[in-house]
């Protein structure tokens, strides 16, 4: 229970709102990371989550992946999701790069599931840089349909 | 001669940009590898045959339609993707006869190799 003036609180509410504005203006921070790194900041890779009656749907922007370095498991709620992005060959110069914005290297994020799933159906698919994890919903975690009696 | 009073009509020398719409820009690793530049880019999401590749007046145009997602990201939504797109002016230096493409786990590597003669000579130096 909060029942006194937390001003660092008013400040994350605060931080939280500047960052959803900065957001809005420029799309491109939402996807390729952003400015800030802390505690509030999205990690990499980023995630969508959606959902239906029957599956959770977990998207990954991660491009450029070594596809046999993707780990992907399920443990009660948790789901991991690891990997790498693989480097350029290493045989470049470092004086002749003209650009140098992609990076590279290992990563690891773990998400909470909303629901209960089925971790040994669990599915994933990497196609065109977009990892995409389907996770069957437990019997007991789906909606029932409810016929209505009508007199 | 007296001069025409008429506006000349100007070549326009410029390369067509984006439409008004909303776009990213794909990040990118550029490096010279000797006898081509090489540019590569992150563009998830994107079939081959929705990448428009483009060299015109020295300008390396590239463009990319992402396929549409699988569900509406409802419970969490960290990325939406839109058309890439971004642009390079080139040096003389490329044969844009013999540029090549590729594109592996969403990320595109385009090879534009120099022109013959712009590549470097080494030039031996004798010793008498």
């Amino acid at each position: 229970m909060r029942n006194f003036w937390d001003p660092f609180r008013e400040f994350e509410a605060l931080y939280r709102e500047m960052e959803q504005l900065f957001d809005q203006v420029n799309p491109v921070r939402r996807i390729f990371g952003r400015i800030t790194d802390g505690p509030l900041s999205a990690s990499y890779p980023l995630m969508n989550v959606g959902e239906d009656k029957d599956n959770v749907y977990v998207e990954v922007l991660a491009p450029g992946l070594n596809p046999d370095s993707i780990e992907v498991s399920v443990l009660n709620d948790q789901l991991r999701i690891a990997g790498e992005k693989a480097p350029l060959k290493t045989d470049i110069r470092p004086e002749a790069f003209y650009r140098c914005e992609r990076g590279s290297g290992r990563f690891v994020r773990t998400l909470t599931l909303p629901v209960d799933v089925e971790a040994d159906k669990v599915t994933a698919d990497y196609r065109n840089g977009i990892l995409l994890v389907t996770l069957p919903k437990q019997a007991a975690a789906k909606p029932k349909q409810i016929a209505v009696k009508v007199n | 001669m007296k001069n025409s009073t008429l506006p000349t009509k100007q070549e326009n020398n410029a390369v067509a940009t984006r439409e008004n719409t909303r776009t990213l820009t794909p990040p990118v690793d550029i490096f010279d590898a000797g006898d081509a530049l090489v540019v590569v880019a992150d563009l998830p999401g994107v079939d081959q045959e929705h990448i428009d590749i483009n060299i015109e007046k020295n300008v390396l145009t590239l463009k990319a339609e992402p396929s549409t997602r699988v569900s509406e990201p409802r419970l969490l939504n960290e990325f939406a993707l839109y058309p890439f797109y971004r642009q390079f002016q080139l040096g003389e230096m490329v044969d844009q006869e013999k540029v090549r493409a590729e594109l592996r786990y969403g990320v595109l590597t385009v090879y534009l190799p120099k022109v013959a003669e712009k590549q470097p000579k080494k030039i031996e130096v004798k010793v008498g």
